[in-house]
């Protein structure tokens, strides 16, 4: 990986640090398992880097599924994040 | 080392409630402001407050700031010094309101005031009877209080500095304040931050223990940079346990499902809390619930393979009451605990909640330190906050007074640094080169550790002697054992060694440097723990239980007290509590009970 590249997932890991604790714990989890090896491709990237734009409590309503986003681009990343 | 300066009137550490709040005191006063903030302002912790903000606006019912007054006194067993309560209680009314100002969306009654609900201790006439006199934004109070004081603080050209890690504080030889070292994040640049006043606001540490309701930001920076600097931690052995944790995560699971009918079953399926509080039940209070489950636990009537935790059941409850009235719990069941509550019960422990001790200051947020056989005034450094240590929660904080406690003394750091800067020299101080060495060195020996210790695996480490020797019930032998293997875990610490030496956002080398700062909160907790005899507030040993002379385990006789840990040599020192108020009469001491 190049260093662009690594230093913005450095930076994104850093933006998964939130107010919220069950934001932590999802992201922690998902963050370990790229620790393990697997894969972060371009479009997991761009999905994470918006959703941790969001606000912390609109955030968890999504990722709890509580809440449903329209922007369908997100999908794939908030299954990931409650099937881990 | 030459590293770039910056100069300002004042800088803060800290953009949660306390930090915002002392922050726009100083720029709406004129003075440059900076503020440093290891995440996003409104990504401070403080956005997880949900509960409210007390204040006796008696709105809902006649109310007074006297009644709350005594309401946090007998709260805090005792220990908060009296004076700076009744400065905060009769401060509430004023910072509530003037949040109102700032575009605050409180709740509001049909008459368009601030609507107000009961919160557990909070009473009317001295104890009599449960009182409405916490306000609230929805169940967004703490995301709703740091946006008003965010956008207000733009306004009044506030300098924030996002993603800057602050290291070490900056004192020269007189013990005067001025300023701190930091860390750019971006680009791994170190900084000297120079101003006549400094003001922490870095909140809580609830990171030093295994089960948690914190988030992983919230490292006690604040305390381990003043333990550094030489200045002393007060009261570090009380720290609230909130009885619902969902066990092995830590997330809150809130008083409302209970009080919705929740019970709490130990493995033998018994609703236990009948034989603790026969008629609260599952409603005692936060104290007296937690130590009910870990008495369970310890004589082996906890749940799961290592009868670790117990059960908060509500299949008993109709699913629609769940769904609509204890919103989130049912996904945070099935998140954490991969439970659907609606079928299974909830595993839950008593989890750290709130760190009562901190950076000693006065009621007016200047940090105070012993010299000469009394408190004196650093100069140039306040606190306010989580980190702070006024006292206004003593041995233990009343639910809704936290986020008051922010505002007011937010507010009052603001005010005391502002008219010190505005009395001081033209000229700053110079910053003496050693306080700059000092920060390079760590992070030198961090670069350069060979066959370090894991960052992870000395938190793990940490977080686990701290929940097993010093949690919720304290027992002699095991606080005694926990000293020497927290000192053991703090050599660990000493010789970290991080393998990703990248400049730019590296996250391994804030975790170590984060670590650094847990260690002090955890080492000061667990040797101010051993050494206070008596059971007080949130403090309860096995070894001081109740009896006629010592109502609850309490020693007013031998620990009416604070106590001061020391970093250098584990020193420990202890103060007289503040019994005289400001303007009214003491309130007189007297077992706590409800
Ligand atoms: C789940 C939960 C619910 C709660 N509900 C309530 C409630 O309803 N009512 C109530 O009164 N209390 C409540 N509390 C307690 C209350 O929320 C906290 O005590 C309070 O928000 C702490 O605010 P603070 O301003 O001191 O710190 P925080 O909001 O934690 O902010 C700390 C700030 O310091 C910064 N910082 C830290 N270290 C550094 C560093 N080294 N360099 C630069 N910046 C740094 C952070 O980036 C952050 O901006 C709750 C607590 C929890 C955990």
């Amino acid at each position: 990986m190049d260093e662009a590249r690594a230093a913005r997932l450095r930076r994104l890991r850093w933006h998964c640090r939130r107010a919220l604790l069950e934001l932590d714990l999802m992201f922690q989890r998902y963050w370990r398992r790229v620790d393990e090896g697997h894969d972060i491709d371009a479009e997991s990237e761009a999905a994470l880097t918006r959703l941790v734009a969001m606000e912390d409590h609109d955030l968890w309503e999504l990722v709890s599924g509580r809440e449903k986003t329209g922007d369908p681009r997100l999908n794939g990343m908030l299954d990931r994040l409650r099937q881990i | 080392m030459k590293i770039t300066q910056r100069t300002f009137d004042a800088v803060i550490v800290g953009a949660g409630g306390a930090g915002l709040r002392a922050a726009l005191q100083l720029s709406e006063s004129g003075l440059r402001t900076a503020v440093l903030t290891k995440v996003f302002p409104t990504r401070s912790h403080t956005v997880a407050a949900q509960g409210g903000v007390a204040a006796s606006l008696g709105n809902s019912e006649e109310d007074h700031w006297h009644w709350h007054m005594y309401d946090t006194v007998k709260g805090s067993d005792w220990l908060g010094d009296q004076d700076a309560i009744e400065f905060m209680c009769r401060k509430a009314n004023e910072v509530v309101i003037e949040l109102e100002h700032y575009g605050m969306p409180f709740d509001r009654t049909d008459a368009g005031k601030i609507y107000q609900r009961p919160f557990g201790g909070h009473m009317s006439n001295f104890g009599e009877k449960p009182v409405r006199r916490s306000c609230a934004a929805a169940d967004r109070t703490g995301h709703a209080m740091l946006h008003a004081l965010y956008q207000r603080n733009v306004r009044a050209n506030t300098q924030f500095f996002v993603e800057w890690m602050a290291l070490d504080l900056i004192r020269d030889a007189e013990g005067e304040v001025l300023g701190v070292t930091a860390l750019e994040m971006e680009t791994g640049e170190i900084v000297a931050f120079q101003a006549k006043a400094t003001i922490f606001a870095t909140g809580g540490a609830g990171r030093i223990y295994h089960s948690s309701t914190n988030a992983f930001i919230n490292t006690g920076d604040g305390p381990g940079m003043a333990a550094r600097a030489g200045i002393p931690l007060e009261d570090m052995e009380f720290w609230q346990f909130h009885p619902t944790g969902v066990a092995g995560a830590g997330v809150l699971i809130t008083e409302g499902v209970r009080g919705e009918g929740g019970i709490l079953r130990n493995s033998a399926g018994e609703r236990f809390m009948e034989r603790y509080a026969p008629n609260a039940k599952d409603l005692a209070s936060r104290d007296v619930v937690s130590r009910a489950m870990v008495t369970e636990i310890n004589e082996g009537r906890g749940c799961g393979p290592h009868k670790d935790f117990v059960l908060l059941d509500i299949t008993h409850l109709d699913p629609k009451v769940i769904m609509q009235r204890l919103p989130g719990i049912r996904e945070i069941s099935i998140q954490f605990a991969n439970v659907d509550p609606i079928k299974e019960p909830i595993p839950v422990v008593p989890t750290c909640h709130y760190q009562m001790g901190g950076i000693p200051t006065n009621y007016v947020a200047q940090v105070v330190a012993p010299s000469g056989g009394k408190d004196a005034i650093v100069p140039g450094f306040y606190a306010a906050g989580e980190c702070a240590c006024a006292s206004v929660h003593g041995a233990n904080r009343l639910g809704t007074n936290s986020l008051l406690d922010l505002l007011v003394f937010g507010k009052s750091a603001g005010e005391s640094a502002a008219e010190d800067v505005k009395k001081s020299a033209k000229a700053h101080k110079p910053v003496p080169q050693e306080a700059i060495e000092r920060t390079l060195s760590r992070l030198d020996r961090l670069e350069t550790q060979k066959d370090g210790a894991d960052v992870r695996e000395t938190l793990l480490a940490m977080q686990r002697t701290m929940q097993n020797h010093c949690g919720v019930f304290r027992f002699a032998d095991k606080l005694k054992e926990g000293v020497a293997r927290i000192l053991d875990v703090q050599r660990d610490a000493q010789r970290i060694g991080i393998k990703d030496k990248s400049k730019v956002f590296n996250t391994a080398r804030a975790e170590a440097l984060e670590l650094d700062n847990l260690i002090e909160v955890a080492v000061a907790t667990m040797v101010s723990a051993e050494a206070r005899k008596e059971s007080r507030g949130a403090h309860v040993r096995d070894d001081a239980p109740d009896t006629p002379e010592n109502p609850n385990g309490r020693d007013d006789k031998n620990w009416l007290k604070h106590t001061l840990w020391f970093k250098d040599g584990n020193r420990l020192d202890y103060k007289p509590v503040q019994l005289n108020p400001l303007t009214v009469g003491t309130i007189e001491l007297k077992k706590r009970a409800y």
